[in-house]
């Protein structure tokens, strides 16, 4: 199947990815419905989250994409009314379980936000905040742990110089990156994404595509993105939302390229959404 | 329909009158505080504040007065200041949209706007008649009752403005709820919760009906807390009705420094209020 | 980009990490619940106080208590009629003088003044709810109590005296301290919160509403009068009620300036009593356990119950306005 040139969505890019087998499950989602109080918002989604690869969702809005991001890392239970069923395998462990402490998901499942949300402090202890929730370290070795995931996040250069100034006079795409640092720095095993450059300007988004693509070496990554263009640049694995229901799955060359389901092809040519 | 020069006239009529009543209550305030420079600054002396309240033709001051005010103020403030942060932060965090914190807010408006001299009255049952006797600690109380509801209500209404993502981002990292709301919301929301603490050190320090059956008013010099304290608005309140001339003079100095301390606390909280918003 | 991570333990399994505040969060949202709950039982006994100790009162006066016009400390007869129908009286005067002011002004700060003024005369007026009780009591006793006794009693006296029926309002020495000068000082101290809950009100006012009555031609205030006021009217009455709820409570600068005389009467100069300026009055002669103490704590809880409802009320009809 063809697709007509002004759909310009970056083809070539998304087949360079098509050629990794799919890895180890590094998520498992079995039988997952999720409540708002009565409002059924997922509908037994059942798909595996494969490790150290991108892994999009993408759907128009309210198609639960978002809502089951919120659940990888129990988000959703700061709320009450909201309930899910079903479960979630991390490494053979059920992320729901009652008796599993959300601060330990959280440890091992941090969360970058759609709009930038640095705290009222310097960028130092931006980082520091989060990683002495969970370990004690000396002056050095936290010194050594704010250089080196500022280096992955690639705002080391910008930051050195000014890291005991507050975090709050950076630039947006700036605060994007040390956000996405911060949760680095607590050594997570899967780094979620909620739409995270939309409101970010074109470079900055590039830069932030360009950090997906070196984190994935060694982090599992979930994005959720509106931006169809950016799913396929970025992800190895694209998922489909429509309506609580996992439409499609499958390598993201063949989500854009060839997709199976007739409302995937309508979403990601434009036809609604 | 009435012509379109009636309509016009009215229009005009209605906005002098409008800017006539605003006029009016500036110069109401202008009065007030005429009357208190003119007639608190010719009795301010260094004699104010190193002597204490004196009998009449002695020379006293209100070095009593003032320091069993500060003291009792403080305390107050160190007694309802942090229940009041915690109420506040309930509200905020455990009972939006709650029955639980629908009742507690309405109640918390109750208390804001009871009249203080029944917290007076009931202090008076709680602490003076128990304990057989009028004293400082009785008017730390009542002046910390008065203080609560102040600091619930900007400390949700200030909590209300701190974004959630900045929550979240903090849940998100895997802090537990106590260190997202110490190290994070109420870090970003210090300057409007302080505000609500200056509001009510305002609002303690002008009180006087509270104090008339609690602390009651000391004319010696004490600092005992156990016994009957002296307060600025105490002193005032007898001073200004007796018909000395000296001692209506220290009642105006008296009363034109506690406006000056409260209209200050008020300006400077206004000035932070709008900076944050 | 190739720092190393020294310091780093190897990642521990999920099941054997340890939790961060599996015990302080449970402490700390105990805390947070226990003062919620603490200003719950607050409000519950200072209630159960002030009727407790009044009850006495009731026992010995039975329910006429609240509008017997006895008030006789040498007989130990009393009765509340006095105070509730001054009490009443005074907040029902600041109200009247109070409304048209708050009006006039909300409608000079949301549509007359220019834009640099208004928050500057806003806060202005703000202060005059700051300036303490006890320095409107010592003005208006020293300052406004001798004005009107000489300037506005004795005119009002002879010209609307003799009138039947509303020379009622008007009959009396010219003594400057009573019910009409307390009702100004009170009019004053609630004037910023009535206009302060207008401006709110008002501004919120979608101004869509504002430019389409403007589009067919009205005048600043025919929108305001037939657009803007009726679109926030209950939260308005709420906001007078909460004056009015205000004005019941106040206590030292009516002491100063009502002429404390426990007797009714229909004139706007004649001195009264209130309840709060009663129990501050008279409470240095009460002593512990007396019927006078008792009769002044069921006043306290009568004061108690009329701020209550109008608070409730007013509460009820802002919260209506500006939720929907």
């Amino acid at each position: 199947m063809n697709f007509a040139p002004e759909t310009s969505i970056d083809i070539a890019s998304a087949v360079n990815r098509a050629t990794a087998p799919s890895t180890e499950a590094k998520l498992k989602v079995e039988k997952l419905n999720f409540y708002y109080g009565d409002n059924h918002a997922l509908k037994n989604i059942n798909f595996d989250i494969p490790e150290k690869r991108v892994t999009a969702m993408i759907g128009p809005s309210g198609c639960g994409k978002s809502t089951l991001l919120r659940i990888f890392n129990r988000m959703y239970q700061l709320y009450p009314g909201q309930r899910a069923e079903g479960s979630i395998l991390f490494d053979g462990i059920n992320l729901l379980g009652k008796e599993l402490d959300s601060t330990i998901v959280r440890s091992r499942i941090g969360m970058v936000f759609q709009k930038p949300t640095p705290f009222p402090m310097s960028i130092y202890d931006n980082i520091a905040f989060g990683v002495r929730l969970h370990e004690s370290l000396s002056k050095a070795q936290m010194d050594e742990r704010v250089e080196w995931c500022l280096r992955k996040a690639a705002i080391w250069e910008e930051t050195k110089d000014r890291l005991h100034t507050s975090a709050l006079g950076m630039s947006g795409g700036q605060q994007q990156r040390l956000c996405i640092a911060r949760t680095i720095a607590v050594r997570p095993e899967v780094i979620l994404l909620d739409e995270p450059t939309s409101a970010l300007d074109p470079i900055s988004t590039s830069k932030i595509e360009d950090l997906i693509d070196e984190l994935k070496q060694e982090f599992t990554i979930v994005i959720v993105t509106h931006n169809m263009q950016q799913a396929a640049r970025c992800a190895d694995i694209t998922s489909f939302f429509y309506l609580g229901e996992l439409i499609e799955v499958g390598p993201s060359a063949e989500i854009f390229t060839n997709p199976r389901e007739a409302r995937t092809r309508d979403y990601i040519t434009g036809r609604f959404g | 329909m009435a012509s379109l020069a009636r309509r016009r006239a009215t229009d005009y009529t209605v906005k002098a009158i409008s800017i006539g009543f605003a006029g009016l209550s500036l110069v109401l305030l202008a009065w007030i505080i005429w009357t208190l420079l003119s007639r608190g600054l010719p009795a301010l002396g260094p004699h104010v504040f190193t002597r204490i309240t004196l009998p009449p033709g002695a020379g006293g001051g209100l070095l009593n007065a003032i320091v069993g005010s500060l003291i009792q103020i403080g305390m107050a403030l160190v007694i309802g200041t942090p229940i009041g942060l915690m109420c506040g932060t309930f509200l905020a965090e455990n009972g939006r949209g709650t029955h639980i914190g629908n009742v507690v807010r309405f109640v918390n408006d109750v208390l804001l706007s009871a009249p203080s001299i029944l917290i007076g009255l009931f202090v008076y049952q709680l602490l003076v008649v128990p304990f057989g006797g009028f004293s400082g600690w009785a008017g730390v109380v009542a002046l910390a009752i008065l203080v609560i509801p102040v600091v619930v209500r900007t400390t949700e209404d200030m909590l209300a403005l701190v974004p959630i993502g900045l929550r979240e981002a903090a849940f998100a990292l895997g802090a537990p709820q106590w260190k997202v709301v110490t190290m994070i919301t109420w870090r970003a929301a210090r300057a409007g919760i302080t505000t609500g603490i200056l509001l009510a050190l305002a609002r303690a320090a002008g009180e006087t009906a509270p104090l008339l059956f609690t602390s009651l008013g000391n004319n010696g010099w004490s600092l005992n807390l156990n016994a009957p304290m002296a307060s600025l608005p105490i002193a005032i309140y007898q001073y200004a009705a007796s018909p000395f001339e000296d001692w209506v003079a220290l009642a105006w100095a008296g009363a034109l420094l506690i406006t000056a301390g409260v209209l200050a606390l008020n300006i400077v909280s206004r000035l932070v209020l709008a900076k944050m918003k | 980009m190739d720092a190393t991570l020294s310091g780093a333990q190897t990642v521990k399994g999920l099941a054997a990490a340890k939790p961060t505040g599996r015990i302080s969060d449970p402490l700390f949202v105990g805390l947070l619940w226990a003062s919620g709950i603490f200003v719950l039982l607050l409000l519950g006994l200072i209630i159960a106080m002030l009727f407790e100790g009044g009850l006495p009162a009731l026992r010995e006066f039975g329910i006429s208590f609240l509008w017997s016009t006895t008030w006789n400390p040498v007989t130990e007869r009393f009765g509340a009629g006095v105070m509730v129908f001054g009490t009443l009286f005074s907040a029902v005067i600041a109200v009247i003088v109070a409304l048209p002011l708050s009006f006039g002004i909300a409608f000079f700060l949301t549509e007359i003044a220019p834009g640099p003024l208004r928050r500057p005369i806003g806060v202005a007026i703000q202060l005059l709810a700051a300036i303490p009780s006890i320095i409107y009591g010592m003005w208006g006793f020293f300052i406004v109590v001798p004005l009107i006794a000489a300037y506005v009693q004795p005119p009002l006296i002879e010209w609307l005296g003799p009138i039947p029926l509303i020379g009622a309002l008007f009959q009396g020495p010219p003594l400057g301290a009573g019910m009409l000068t307390a009702g100004l000082i009170l009019a004053l101290m609630i004037l910023p919160f009535i206009t302060a809950m207008f401006v709110e009100v008002l501004e919120s006012v979608p101004p869509m509403i504002k430019e389409s009555a403007y589009g067919v031609g009205a005048t600043t205030y025919e929108v305001y009068r037939n657009v803007s006021v009726p679109y926030g009217r209950s939260a308005m009455v709420g906001a007078v009620m909460l004056g009015l709820g205000r004005a019941l409570g106040e206590t030292m600068a009516v002491t100063f300036v009502i002429g404390n005389a426990t007797r009714m009467s229909a004139s706007l100069f004649a001195p009264g009593a209130t309840i709060a300026s009663t129990i501050a009055n008279e409470f240095p002669e009460a002593s512990i356990g007396s019927l006078k103490l008792q009769a002044l704590l069921q006043l306290g809880f009568i004061l108690f119950v009329i701020s209550f409802i109008v608070l409730a009320l007013s509460r009820m009809l802002v919260r209506s306005k500006l939720k929907g």
